[in-house]
């Protein structure tokens, strides 16, 4: 398992609270993203993930390192999943721990925000009559952190 | 030579996930140009050149791989 991965299987979030755990963290906060049904009304069938892995994997450990800059005492790890995902599962991973509760909180939330802007990752959405690639939720890309 | 690697719904239009183009010493501009026509696909955002967001003005070398990167959906 690495720090910074993109899976093609189950993901266990157990597995990144222990990679970001040491003696000196007082707070992990473990955030999952899960496959939901109803998005606008539609309801989903399934979704299919696909990943430029190799950069995907490398802009994973970028925000690791932005956070390292904006919360030096944190330390992070970042999975996501790709392939065919059903309703409920586990479509990413973000473990960040700290000394203190604050920082692992706002540093969870920028991770999942910086996901969605810069890993290249896509969404097709199954319906029972259609399919989608979804793309409209970032329109404008920021490759470098505030 | 440079590869050129195709993704998510753009991938579906060109039917491959990559091809090889002779666009070394061009720009990534005149290669996006090249697959909005051939493909009448124009919904990038961005270019990866060698797994690193590229500049429009930025020019390819041989051996490049360049990746077209649609609107990005993760999460």
């Amino acid at each position: 398992m690495k720090r910074f991965e993109i899976v093609t299987t189950e993901l266990n979030p157990e597995l990144y609270r222990q990679a970001v755990l040491h003696p000196n963290a007082g707070a992990v906060t473990v955030f999952t993203g899960h496959v939901r049904e109803w998005t606008n009304g539609i309801q989903t069938t399934y979704l299919a993930y696909e990943a430029y892995v190799p950069m995907a994997e490398k802009m994973l450990a970028q925000i690791g390192q932005e956070i390292q800059e904006k919360w030096p005492e944190t330390k992070v790890a970042i999975a996501h999943r790709i392939g065919e995902l059903q309703i409920s599962d586990i479509a990413v991973v973000i473990a960040v721990s700290s000394p203190h509760r604050k920082a692992a909180y706002e540093a969870n939330e920028y991770a999942i925000e910086r996901i969605k802007e810069i890993v290249p990752i896509w969404k097709k959405e199954i319906w029972q009559n259609g399919e989608e690639w979804v793309g409209d939720q970032q329109k404008k890309p920021v490759p470098k952190g505030e | 030579m440079v590869t050129i690697l195709y993704f998510a719904r753009l991938k579906e239009i060109v039917g491959k996930e990559q091809e090889q183009l002779p666009f070394e010493g061009r720009t990534v501009k005149e290669l996006l140009d090249y697959i909005e026509q051939q493909y009448d696909f124009s919904n990038f955002v961005h270019v990866a050149v060698n797994e690193e967001y590229a500049l429009l003005e930025d020019t390819l070398q041989e051996h490049d791989t360049v990746a077209i990167i649609p609107p990005v959906s993760g999460g």
